[in-house]
């Protein structure tokens, strides 16, 4: 079998990818991406940890992680198309209306 | 070294390689296809896990449903800029020190995880019964019945405000 250790260092360093992709680049798109690499990260943790230790409920966990992923994908897509429709542009600096 | 690690590493540095190449390319949809296939491979890595369920979903899921919904918004809405401007804005370096610490900190606690040495394994008598994908779905119909039908609910509300959020003009 797999060490854990192994899988928790791969989980990290798509976690740190992901971090450094959605606090430094400008496409909004690339940002959801960079969190959705997060959450796979955050998954790919959940299944070693549920693998090493004998138990399921880890595997749920990932798999209402994915679930919510789905609708957060859903959700900022449409969130992106209605900002897109009103400020023409896809850079999240153009994205400050709501900045305090 | 068996097989099931080899493979393991393989994917791993497959896996990485993609999510590098997801965030530092200029086109978006190149971003998007180079996400798919790390999804994929991070499926393949469940697979070796033996989460077999969780890959079926993984693939169906985010690389099906999750990557076409993104690449069909990606090309409707239209983006010259991608082509002109700076991709990376002043935060980057903030967002480099970020990552940094982040490893740095998870990384010396996955060291002081290494002493412990365990390699672990599934619990060979519950899957001899039966396969990862009956006992994930009996452990998800008894214990979890509750959190699965509060995400059935989750999911009805993202479809409804995913529309109207989209909907071009709202009739009223």
């Amino acid at each position: 079998m797999i060490p854990v250790n192994h899988v928790i260092v791969l989980s990290l360093v798509i976690f740190a990818i992901g971090i450094i992709g959605a606090l430094s680049r400008r496409n909004v798109f690339i940002v959801l991406m960079s969190i959705e690499l997060m959450l796979n990260a955050v998954n790919l943790a959940l299944v070693g940890f549920s693998s090493q230790l004998a138990n399921l409920t880890g595997q749920i966990l990932a798999l209402f992680v994915i679930t919510v992923a789905a609708g957060e994908a859903a959700v900022g897509l449409a969130i992106v198309v209605a900002v897109y429709r009103n400020r023409h542009s896809v850079n999240v600096d153009n994205m400050n209306i709501m900045k305090w | 070294m068996n097989w099931a690690n080899l493979f393991f590493d393989l994917f791993a540095v497959i896996v990485v390689i993609l999510s590098v190449i997801t965030i530092t390319r200029r086109n978006a949809v190149h971003s998007a296809i180079a996400l798919m296939m790390a999804f994929v491979g991070l499926a393949a890595i469940y697979v070796i896990l033996g989460a077999e369920l969780l890959a079926a979903i993984q693939v169906l899921v985010y690389a099906g449903g999750v990557m076409a919904l993104m690449l069909f918004v990606i090309m409707s809405v239209k983006s010259d800029e991608q082509n002109q401007v700076k991709q990376t804005h002043a935060q980057t370096l903030i967002a480099a020190f970020v990552g940094v610490l982040f490893v740095v900190e998870i990384g010396v606690t996955v060291w002081m995880g290494f002493l412990y040495k365990n390699t672990g394994a599934l619990a060979k008598s519950q899957l001899a019964a039966m396969g990862n994908t009956e006992a994930l779905g009996t452990v998800l119909f008894t214990k979890f019945l509750f959190p699965f039908e509060v995400a059935s609910v989750l999911l009805l509300a993202a479809m409804v405000g995913a529309i109207v959020l989209a909907k071009y003009k709202l009739e009223r």
